[in-house]
């Protein structure tokens, strides 16, 4: 298939405008179907038995008292999902985490699951599972389980990345390395040099809807799984594997999903329902409570880090450092590494070199949240990028614009930048009246840039042409935000036909080829590049038609505006012909008109944005109103501006939250003290004004109509927009998020004090 | 367990159920009675996703229970358009693009049901506070306010 994704300008019919979504009424009338929505005969209620232990070996389980509960039809342990992952760690450390085999390794793990007649049955057996456990010494805070004598959550790793491997193991299961050029003449170089260390608490995802599923294994190795997922495909191929399913045999319906945010891009009940289906010969609908979803999935890093920026008096960067330490939970993963990445991608440096250390704890896996790991880190080098221009004596956003990258920059990462947006996002905010709005007492103003890199991937997606012209485009990506309305809108545009003749519906795993996960920024953007080659497709097929109802040569028709035409004048008395009539004609002319795409979607174009936010804070109480924020960001090219708009304004919130309120609170005894959201508070209406926004459109080149992936950048800059505002208003600098009251006024009374 | 016969109204048709005497309002509505427009996000009355009206009141369906239905009166997200006819608020929803995942979405609608029926003409803060107890994670409200807004001006004209 030889489709160009090349970007070329064009006047747009479809694309940018605001239809309505076509999942709407469905949503608005309780009718849509959600992860919990969905029944089979037969089926059993699921429950799953935690750890009350932050670690423990697990000596013994005996489920015989449990079994003997009417209406109890099966109860599964690590027995009954036995390690098929042959060697694969991160495989094996899924299989771990859905169920724990020899050790818990956080307050919430699971043990054991239940699959009853009812609810009541169910929670009776869970309390008669007895497991006898033999406590070890925890540790939940990320650079306490740096320290040498730390309690090991794993007693066989030892540091990867490092030369030569250490002797000793620890719970620092990897370091990375990026950047280029020498860190230390460049600070050599500096007339100032700030340097300062950050702390921030772990956070949810904080999706309404708790992860839910129903599973149903026949005895003849098929098996059906409806679920809430970020990605069918995925959790096909890594149920299948735990499970020992062949894949075709597993056929996995994604449900509407009620956000994810990158907490459904794994699995974590679903290989539990699928082993107690199997057991009990019956469908199980397994549901996590709010407190499962907190205890035992999700959140994102804690993390400590350290920045050093030097600059001369003439406002250039001379050398930037971090050095960068998250929390993983017990499995080792990469989410210290995407920090050190996207930290400095901003801007345009000499000298840079970023660490990452990722470290192992007691808490539960960490899992994506919305460009995972980039908030923490553009927190602790925004903040210090403006004490930088502030001892420099600079403007902050004049500062940044001298020192931002542009195409053609080396990035701290490694990649060299083609065309991006963050000088034109900063230029915005200069010119943006926000900026020039005046301030009450108490009240300060801060800005903060973002980077997320955003990902292409594997994609396919089909577009059949119905016999009355209209369009059924099947995809493979799930929806969370209103893709189908975007796709809609770009298949319409393409073919040259309106938007209300295009349904756009997600495929099961068994009606369409492998997609990659709905993660990374991913789903307009790389859906949009196979929809559009698809239609592409379809449009050959239909002008080959044409041809043959006009019995003309097919290099001689065209297509434009949903028509078929005749080009030359020999065939200037041809009237053109419809995609209707075309259609209508199908039968007779070679069958189904349809137009497939598979490909890797590559070139999703880097994602930039600035913030720029007001707040009060209450000297007597500590606590933080926001009272103006305001977000610019590239979209390349927005394809439904209400849902780019949409994407910016969540984002922004949920990264409101994370700067002021939300973290885990752990006891000393390593357990979770606020598993709901009476305690792990988010945002409600009333604490937040109107999210004000600017959509810039810089193409991605990449890309026919220049889209780039929006969903992700817009929780990037608001933990450190906030700080800086709350450093304007009162005179002092947070390095530790949430800047929650009692943080705030214990500040402000240090203050006071000195 | 016993159960316990009821008799209620729900979206203005009798109806009839026995339940559990420890079974939440929304239990019952979701796994007795098909009606799944109500949904459970936390199950302890933190998030407004299972909100119904009940006697005129919003109330947490999670927090209700399904005895206490008894001889009341029950509006639920599945009888708030009329038949084809999409209620304002739901229409305003749509047009404003004030759901993404829509998880949210008939607890939200509930609330600003109730709103409306008792002050038609809210300010911004009323609707924010009004709303305070659902909680949505993926449009930062912003979309949501001016959807509600829009539907109490379109209603007031209405009316007039
Ligand atoms: S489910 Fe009732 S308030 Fe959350
Ligand atoms: S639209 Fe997703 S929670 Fe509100």
């Amino acid at each position: 298939m030889n489709f160009d994704p090349t970007y070329r300008s064009q006047k747009f019919r479809s694309v940018g405008t605001r239809p309505r979504r076509p999942d709407g009424i469905d949503k608005v009338t309780g009718r849509a179907r959600y992860g919990a929505d969905f029944n089979m005969p037969g089926q059993l209620v699921g429950r799953i038995l935690r750890s009350p232990h932050a670690h423990a070996r697990i000596v013994r389980i005996d489920t015989a008292r449990a079994e003997a509960v009417k209406g109890v039809k099966a109860i599964v342990t690590a027995s009954d999902l036995p390690d098929l992952t042959n060697g694969n760690q991160s495989l094996f450390n899924i299989l771990d985490n859905c169920m724990a085999r020899s050790k818990v390794l956080y307050d919430g793990h699971a043990v054991a699951a239940v699959a009853a007649i009812d609810a009541n049955a169910a929670k009776q057996a869970l309390k008669l599972i007895e497991v006898e456990y033999e406590v070890l010494p925890h540790v939940v805070d990320v650079d306490a389980a740096m320290l040498p004598d730390a309690p090991l959550i794993d007693k066989t790793l030892f540091t990867g990345g490092v030369e030569p491997t250490p002797e000793t193991p620890s719970n620092v299961a990897l370091r990375s390395e990026f950047g280029h050029g020498d860190i230390e003449s460049g600070f050599a170089q500096a007339d100032i040099v700030v340097e300062r260390s950050y702390r921030t608490e772990q956070t949810h995802q904080g999706y309404i809807e708790p992860h839910a599923c129903v599973a149903s294994c026949n005895s003849d190795g098929t098996a059906e799984l409806w679920v809430c997922t970020q990605g069918h495909f995925v959790f096909r191929q890594t149920c299948a594997d735990l499970l020992g399913l062949d894949v075709s045999k597993l056929r996995v319906t994604s449900s509407e999903i009620g956000g994810g945010f990158g907490g459904k891009t794994h699995v974590w009940v679903e290989p539990v329902a699928l082993a107690l289906s199997r057991k009990a010969g019956r469908p199980v609908k397994l549901v996590m409570s709010r407190e499962e979803v907190f205890r035992a999935s999700g959140p994102t890093s804690a993390t400590s880090i350290d920045v050093k920026i030097g600059a001369r008096k003439d406002g250039t960067i001379t050398a930037a450092a971090a050095n960068l330490r998250y929390t993983n939970g017990p499995y080792a993963d990469i989410w210290a590494e995407l920090g050190a990445m996207t930290s400095f991608a901003c801007y345009d440096l000499e000298n840079v070199k970023t660490v990452g250390f990722e470290v192992l704890v007691n808490r539960p896996k960490v899992a994506a949240y919305r460009a995972p790991s980039a908030p923490m880190a553009a927190f602790a080098v925004e903040s210090t990028i403006d004490e930088l221009a502030q001892e420099l004596g600079m403007d902050p956003v004049e500062f940044r614009i001298q020192n931002a990258a542009s195409e053609g920059t080396k990035s701290s990462y490694g990649p060299v930048y083609g065309p991006i947006g963050i000088g034109p996002t900063l230029e915005a905010a200069q010119s943006h009246p926000h900026v020039k709005a005046p301030l009450g007492p108490n009240q300060g103003r801060g800005m903060a840039c973002g980077f997320w890199f955003n990902f292409g991937g594997q994609t396919c997606t089909d577009l059949n042409v119905n016999v009355d012209g209209t369009v059924t485009l099947a995809v493979g990506t799930v929806d969370v935000g209103g893709s189908r309305a975007s796709l809609s809108l770009i298949a319409a545009e393409e073919l040259g036909i309106a938007y209300e003749d295009v349904k756009a519906v997600v495929a099961d795993t068994a009606t369409l080829g492998y997609n990659d996960m709905t993660d990374g920024s991913r789903g307009t953007f790389s859906s949009s590049m196979a929809t559009i080659s698809a239609a592409r497709n379809a449009i050959g097929v239909m002008r080959h038609r044409a041809a043959l109802q006009w019995d003309i040569p097919v290099e001689d028709v065209t297509w434009e505006d949903g028509n078929a035409k005749a080009s030359g004048e020999k065939y200037g008395n041809l009237s053109p012909l419809s995609i209707k009539e075309i259609a209508a004609a199908s039968g007779n002319t070679g069958g189904p008109i349809a137009g497939h795409s598979e490909m890797v979607a590559d070139g999703a174009g880097v994602s930039f944005a600035t913030h720029i936010c007001d707040v009060e804070v209450d000297p007597e109480t500590g606590s933080t109103r926001i009272v103006r924020y305001t977000v610019i960001q590239d979209a390349g090219k927005a394809v439904h501006p209400a849902y780019v708009e949409g994407q910016y304004q969540g984002g922004a919130a949920q990264g409101i939250g994370w700067a002021l309120n939300e973290e885990y609170i752990y006891g000393e005894d390593g357990r979770l003290q606020n598993p709901g959201f009476l305690d792990y508070r988010i945002p409600v209406c009333s604490d937040l004004p109107m999210i004000d926004t600017q959509i810039l459109e810089i193409p991605n080149p990449n890309h026919p109509y220049g889209v780039r992936g929006v969903g992700e950048t817009s929780i990037v800059p608001p933990l450190a927009a906030i700080a800086n505002a709350i450093s304007n208003a009162v005179g002092i600098r947070m390095t530790h998020i949430p800047m929650s009251p009692p943080r705030i006024l214990a500040a402000l009374n240090r203050e006071r004090n000195q | 367990m016993v159960s316990v016969p009821v008799s209620t109204t729900i979206n203005s048709d009798e109806v009839e159920f026995l339940c559990r005497a420890d079974e939440s309002l929304l239990d019952v509505l979701r796994n007795r009675l098909g009606l799944m427009g109500a949904k459970e996000g936390c199950g302890t009355g933190d998030c407004g996703a299972c909100s119904v009206i009940m006697d005129g009141r919003i109330v947490c369906s999670c927090l209700v229970l399904g005895a206490e239905a008894e001889g009341r009166t029950i509006e639920t997200i599945e009888g708030m358009a009329d038949g084809n006819e999409l209620h304002p608020l739901q229409k305003k929803f749509i047009e404003h693009a004030a759901l993404q995942c829509g998880i949210c979405t008939p607890g939200f609608l509930m609330a600003a049901k109730a709103l409306l029926d008792a002050n038609p003409d809210p300010t911004e803060e009323e609707i924010r506070f009004w709303l305070a107890g659902n909680l949505c994670r993926c449009t930062g409200y912003d979309k949501i306010v001016r959807a509600v807004a829009d539907a109490a001006q379109e209603m007031r004209g209405k009316r007039a």
